[in-house]
Parts: structure tokens; sequence; C-alpha cells
């Protein structure tokens, strides 16, 4: 996490009120940008990030130096076309690539933040994100697009600028966070919280890290991304390299591995205080609520063309948590499209190589823009 | 592109707003939005059609018209469009009184059960017809309230919408039907398409 040369900073001096009461100015908010902006600066295409990514959307990060999170869906000639937008996403704030976050030094205090840190919201993120805008003077962003929470991001965003965008995309999301999920988050929070290294969220200062829970949150988080079936025909029974069970609490199982392994790498290049800062971001976002009970009201202002998209085996954030955003922009006449596409991926079917996927984002994407 | 197709185009009016239940691959959409301006909507069960509708830039949901049409305020379209499927659903009326429900006017196509073709196949076979328009056997077939031009007629009395128009399509031919020639109608038109209101 210290090769941090390449990564591209906007200092917000704009001051931003955050939900919990606290107003922070002066902060950074790093991003990356794909493709060009045009003359007419209407090609421009907002990609929110989902719970562990970051603004490294496509090629190679320059940071971990793996393919970017999003890289079969964004690049040129790709379903969110370089050649054709220019694609900007920033790490949200809370997050550990570079913008404002839980591991930077308190400028009062002269000592890293760790829970100290302000808590923030999905809304605090997308006030954040919206300078990005002015800074690039785009008046009107062609589309927000985002999976996941970053998905949710998406429906912020056109809740608070209804006018800032043309086309909305928000894919495996939901309007609510749901029990259940809020129970998934909490199981990585108290996995963090238990490991003797999180010092309660001073590791950075003590110079530990608390690998063991992040990494057993990640594991647990993984299994929720994945399918009951995509797991059985990956994994099924399978031995990790040897030919009967040890009888012993080894991985026996390549599945147990595989998580490890997941667990493992997550810890290098993630920081386990954002991970709490942005799970309870997710576990708050609840725009329903936010519009008392009623989310059409929530895209009442906005002539934006919606195109909602779910999977069928994503249990996390299941088609009918979808719906119901499609069902309230129905219930107003909104122009929204909706397909669920077949996958057995589940949730992460978004991140994937699912072609069904990557082609109907594609179309919507460039007959939106020959339309517009 | 089908005459059917041609039919309910000339039956709309330009830049309204219209809901195509059921819309296939879009051509119908497609057509209305080219010829009509018109602000066009989309249901798809198939994800593949939904997929097709998507790449020609039309607004469609993967839906099931039972289910939900109910997300639709009251006199939220023009017209809502049910293109052969009315006898496909379980319950025909409770699928009329939600699309005269959802738009002020509706468009329904009926393939005729009351065809010679149709009753001679049966009278003379003695098995389930099966012609162009209708070409799957009893047991697999989607249909499962078929009914004549005649049905629909009177179906329009028991459960009480207004039949404005009535078309049928005889080999590409277009005529009206009206009280002195449904008997003949009913015997030699294909396909029935209505204009109907509460």
């Amino acid at each position: 996490m210290n090769i941090k040369e390449n990564i591209k900073t906007l200092v917000i001096k704009k001051p931003l009120k955050l939900d919990c009461g606290k107003t922070i100015n002066n902060f950074p908010l790093a991003y990356e940008t794909y493709g060009s902006l045009n003359k007419n600066k209407d090609n421009a295409i907002l990609v929110f990030h989902a719970l562990t990514g970051d603004q490294f959307v496509t090629g190679i990060n320059p940071v971990t130096k793996k393919d970017g999170w999003w890289s079969y869906a964004v690049g040129p000639n790709k379903s969110i076309d370089t050649n054709k937008y220019f694609v900007i996403c920033a790490n949200v704030i809370g997050g550990c690539m570079g913008s404002f976050g839980p591991s930077h030094k308190n400028p009062d205090t002269n000592k890293i933040y760790g829970t100290d840190f302000p808590v923030i919201t999905i809304n605090d993120m997308v006030n954040a994100q919206v300078n990005l805008l002015d800074h690039f003077e785009i008046k009107k962003l062609f589309s927000v697009v985002g999976g996941s929470m970053g998905g949710m991001q998406v429906l912020q965003f056109i809740s608070n600028y209804p006018d800032k965008a043309g086309t909305v995309v928000p894919i495996a999301c939901t309007s609510s966070h749901s029990a259940q999920n809020i129970a998934f988050n909490e199981l990585g929070r108290q996995a963090i919280a238990s490991d003797h290294n999180w010092s309660d969220g001073k590791y950075l200062s003590n110079n530990t890290l608390p690998d063991k829970g992040l990494s057993v949150a990640r594991m647990a988080a993984h299994i929720t991304y994945l399918s009951k079936k995509g797991l059985q025909e990956k994994f099924g029974r399978k031995l990790q390299e040897r030919d009967a069970l040890k009888f012993g609490f080894d991985a026996d199982f390549q599945i147990e591995s595989y998580l490890r392994y997941q667990g493992s790498v997550f810890v290098d290049r993630f920081d386990a205080n954002s991970y709490l800062y942005i799970t309870r971001a997710m576990d708050y976002f609840d725009l329903v609520k936010q519009f008392d009970g009623n989310l059409s009201n929530a895209f009442k202002k906005t002539k934006a063309k919606f195109f909602v998209i779910s999977f069928t085996s994503d249990w996390l954030y299941p088609t009918q948590e979808n719906k119901d955003i499609v069902i309230a922009l129905n219930a107003i006449g909104a122009d929204v499209g909706f397909v669920e596409i077949k996958s057995d991926k589940g949730h992460d079917s978004f991140l994937l190589d699912v072609p069904d996927f990557l082609n109907t984002l594609k179309n919507f994407l460039d007959k939106s823009y020959s339309e517009r | 592109m089908k005459t059917e197709y041609k039919i309910i185009v000339d039956l709309i009016e330009e830049k309204t707003r219209v809901l195509d239940v059921g819309c296939d691959d879009g051509t119908l959409l497609e057509s209305l939005k080219k010829n009509k301006k018109v602000d066009a909507r989309g249901i798809e069960i198939s994800k593949d059609k939904v997929q097709t509708c998507v790449s020609k830039g039309l607004t469609v949901i993967e839906g099931n018209a039972e289910l939900d049409l109910k997300q639709f305020p009251n006199d939220s379209f023009d017209y809502v469009v049910l293109g052969q499927t009315l006898q496909a659903f379980i319950n025909p009326e409770i699928v009329i009184k939600e699309l005269l429900r959802v738009g002020k006017k509706a468009i329904i196509t009926i393939p005729n059960f009351g065809h010679w073709k149709v009753r001679l196949n049966l009278l003379i076979k003695g098995t389930m017809p099966i012609t162009e328009s209708l070409p799957n056997d009893w047991y697999n077939t989607p249909n499962i309230h078929m009914c004549t031009i005649k049905d629909f007629v009177k179906f329009s009395k028991i459960i009480n919408f207004k039949i404005f128009k009535s078309l049928a399509l005889t080999n590409k031919n277009i005529s009206n039907i009206n009280n002195s020639n449904l008997f003949y109608k009913n015997l030699f038109a294909e396909l029935g398409i209505f204009l109907i209101e509460k």
C-alpha cells in the first residue's frame, strides 16, 4: 500500500457537511480516468465502485499490479467503451486508495484517524464525488453506472442530482440494505474487531495489522458473492493437493484453500478500518426511508433513462430488491428498462465474464448514446 | 412487418404513450417509435427477447403481464397492446381489466378459434386443431383459453368493456367486423383485432 505516487487526487476545498453532522473540507478525493472527454463534454460516465473496489477500474492497477476490478466491462470496445466514453471513477471517501479515509492523519491531532474518522454514508460519498464534475467542467454526465454498493451510489447520485446524468444504470443493488446484508457486514466487522491487533482501530499507530480478522471478514463476505451452484460446480468436495482427508484442520478441501487465499491477498490491499467504515455506509443506506417510505419520490425530479440489471443467482442483492427500484420508477412513469441476467456466478456476476450482461450493458449505453 | 402490426400501428395516434405487453423482439415498438413517435414501453417474459429489445434501444422490462402490470398506475398509458396472448393467461378477465386500468385504451388481438380450418380440423380429423397460427399440439400449447371472435364479442358484454373498433384479418386483408357479418368473419378471419375501452 506504499506505492501510491500514481494516484491522481483532487483536493476538495468546499466544505462537505456529512450526514453524521460533522463537516470536512480540504480533503483528498483520489480518482482515475479512462478515454477522453469530447469537445461537448457530453460523453462522460461516472463509474462508482463497490465495497472493496477502487478508482482503478480497468487496465493494470498501479498499486496492486493486478487487473482493474471491472476490466471485463470497461476498456476499448468493451461494454463501457473507452474509445467512445470518458470514464471517471473515484475512490470513495472512507476508502483506502488515496481518498480521505481512516488511515489518514488528523491535521488537528497529527494522529492517524482510525475510528476517530467520522462515520460516512453513501450520500456523503456521492456528495464528495460530484465535485469531479466541476473539476472537469462537465455539466451533465452521459451516464452513472455501478454495481452493488456502486449501484447504491448511482441511485443516491441521481436522487441528489437529478439533472446531472442522462442515463442511470444500477446493477445488482438495492434501495435499502436488508437485515441479511447488515448481518453479513456485522460478521465482517466483528471478525476485524476481535483481532487483537486491531487495538480499537489504532493498529497503524502501533505498527501492527489486524490481518487475521480482516482476512476472515473477507472470507465470509466472499461466500456471499458466489452462489451455491457456482461453488459446487467449481469446487464440489475436491481435495486440495492431497488424495485423502488428513483428519486435521488444515485446508483439506479446495474451497477452504481458495477462501484462505482470497483472505490473504485481500489484507495486502485493503485497510481494516476502511472495511468497517464502508460496510457501515452500506448498512445505513436506506433511500426508501430518506424519502419517507416512498422510493418513487427519490426519482421524481429526474428525466434520466434508467436501466436496472440483476442476476438470477445473486442472493445478496436478489432480483426482487432490484425490481423494487423498477416498480418505484414505473409508478411515476419514468423511463426504465429492466433485465435479470441468467448466471450462476452469484452477486459477483457483474464483475465477471458474463457475456449476456456485458452485451446488454454495451447495447444499452451505445444505443442511448447514439439517440441522446 | 406482419400485417397485424401494421394494423395496430394504424390504430394508434401519434405522440401517445404505449405499452406493449409481451412485446417479443420489439418489432412493433420500433415501428411505433419510428412511425408514430410514441413513448414506447414493453414488457417481455423472455430474457433473450428483452436483450434484443435493449439492443434496439427500446425501453423494456423483463416481466410477466399477470404479475407486473400491477406496478403501473391507473391510466399511465394511452394504449396498452396485447398481441395474441390473451388466450395464454390463467385469468383473461383479470388481464383485460388490468389492461384497461393501466391504459386508457387497449388493443387486443386474438387468433380466431372459429376459423373454418380449425373447425374442419376438429370435425374431420377428430384431433385438436393444428394450423399456421396455432402450431402446437394440445399437450404443449401455451394457449389454455382459446376463443373465437364471437366469443370475444360476447365476453365484452359479460365483463363489460366497450369494443371501439373490431377488425378481421383474412389472408392479409383487413375488414370491419359488425353485427351483421359476425357469422362470416368468425368463420373466415384468422385473427381478430379489437380496440377496446372501459
